[in-house]
């Protein structure tokens, strides 16, 4: 079962925000952990795939929610 | 391994061996190439020759991103770049009256920075920090103090320290022991990413 272990929330945050917070949660976990970001920053769309895609780590879910705001979801593997 | 020849009389008997032969010794030639290729690493690597903000602020946004995606990230400061490493506190620098003049003309730390264009007698980086405030995108001198804490490597080139004067307790702690060129560019030639900014 996928059980989320942490939640970042860098709602407000601009760009490199939301990318330091989740790397700075992703120090605290550990391997197989499951971290979820919440952001504001409609340039996160693209980076945290982006982020995912340099750092190694598993991009589970991105979604947008009713509020306008992003949802993403990532499973640590680096 | 097998030599050309080795190789040719083994190819022989299907018949004409001569643009086999070529071949062979282009593809030998490919491996040999190879061979002397340069493995790139994940890492990136910044010059930071300018010390406007419009120039500063990319740079430290680039540095603490590639180290947050889990990149080793370096910026190596020289002429201009190195202003925005002084410490706040720090006014007037160097020896004689050129490189004071020098250090009056580029007032130290990212705070201080100046725009490169739209500098409005100081208004310009006023308001540009303001609407980085209202869009909540951090300054460069917290960017340099988050990639400090991300591990990216702050590096002064010591050649410029010496001509503008600017001597190590002038510029902020937790930088590298100031480099040459050469040490630069052996840090670049194994980044994947190398820029000049």
């Amino acid at each position: 079962m996928n059980v989320i272990t942490t939640t970042i929330d860098a709602r407000g945050q601009s760009c490199p925000g939301p990318l330091v917070s989740l790397a700075r949660g992703l120090k605290e976990a550990r391997q197989g952990d499951l971290l979820e970001l919440l952001a504001t920053d409609p340039g996160s769309k693209s980076d945290v795939p982006s982020w995912a895609e340099i750092s190694g780590n598993e991009l589970l879910e991105a979604e947008k929610l009713e509020d306008g705001s992003f949802r993403y979801v990532v499973r640590k593997v680096t | 391994m097998a030599t050309t020849e080795e190789r040719v009389e083994q190819a022989e008997a299907p018949g004409d061996s001569a643009p086999f032969a070529d071949l062979l010794r282009r593809v030998e030639a490919l491996e040999a190439d190879q061979g002397k290729a340069v493995k790139k690493k994940n890492k990136m690597t910044i010059i930071a020759w300018g010390g406007n903000l419009d120039q500063i602020w990319p740079t430290t946004i680039l540095a603490t991103t590639a180290a947050a995606s889990g990149m080793e990230s370096s910026v190596f400061f020289t002429f201009w770049g190195l202003f925005a490493i002084v410490k706040p506190g720090v006014r007037i620098t160097g020896e004689n009256w050129m490189q004071k003049m020098m250090s009056v003309m580029n007032p130290g730390s990212a705070e201080k920075a100046k725009l490169s264009r739209y500098q409005f007698a100081g208004a310009g980086p006023a308001m540009f920090k303001k609407l980085a405030v209202d869009h909540q995108v951090a300054q460069p001198d917290e960017l340099i103090a988050l990639a400090q804490d991300l591990g990216v490597r702050l590096i002064p080139c010591q050649m410029t320290m010496d001509l503008l004067g600017l001597k190590r307790e002038d510029l902020i702690d937790g930088l590298e022991e100031p480099i040459g060129a050469a040490t630069a560019i052996l840090d670049m030639k194994d980044a994947a990413i190398s820029l000049f900014i």
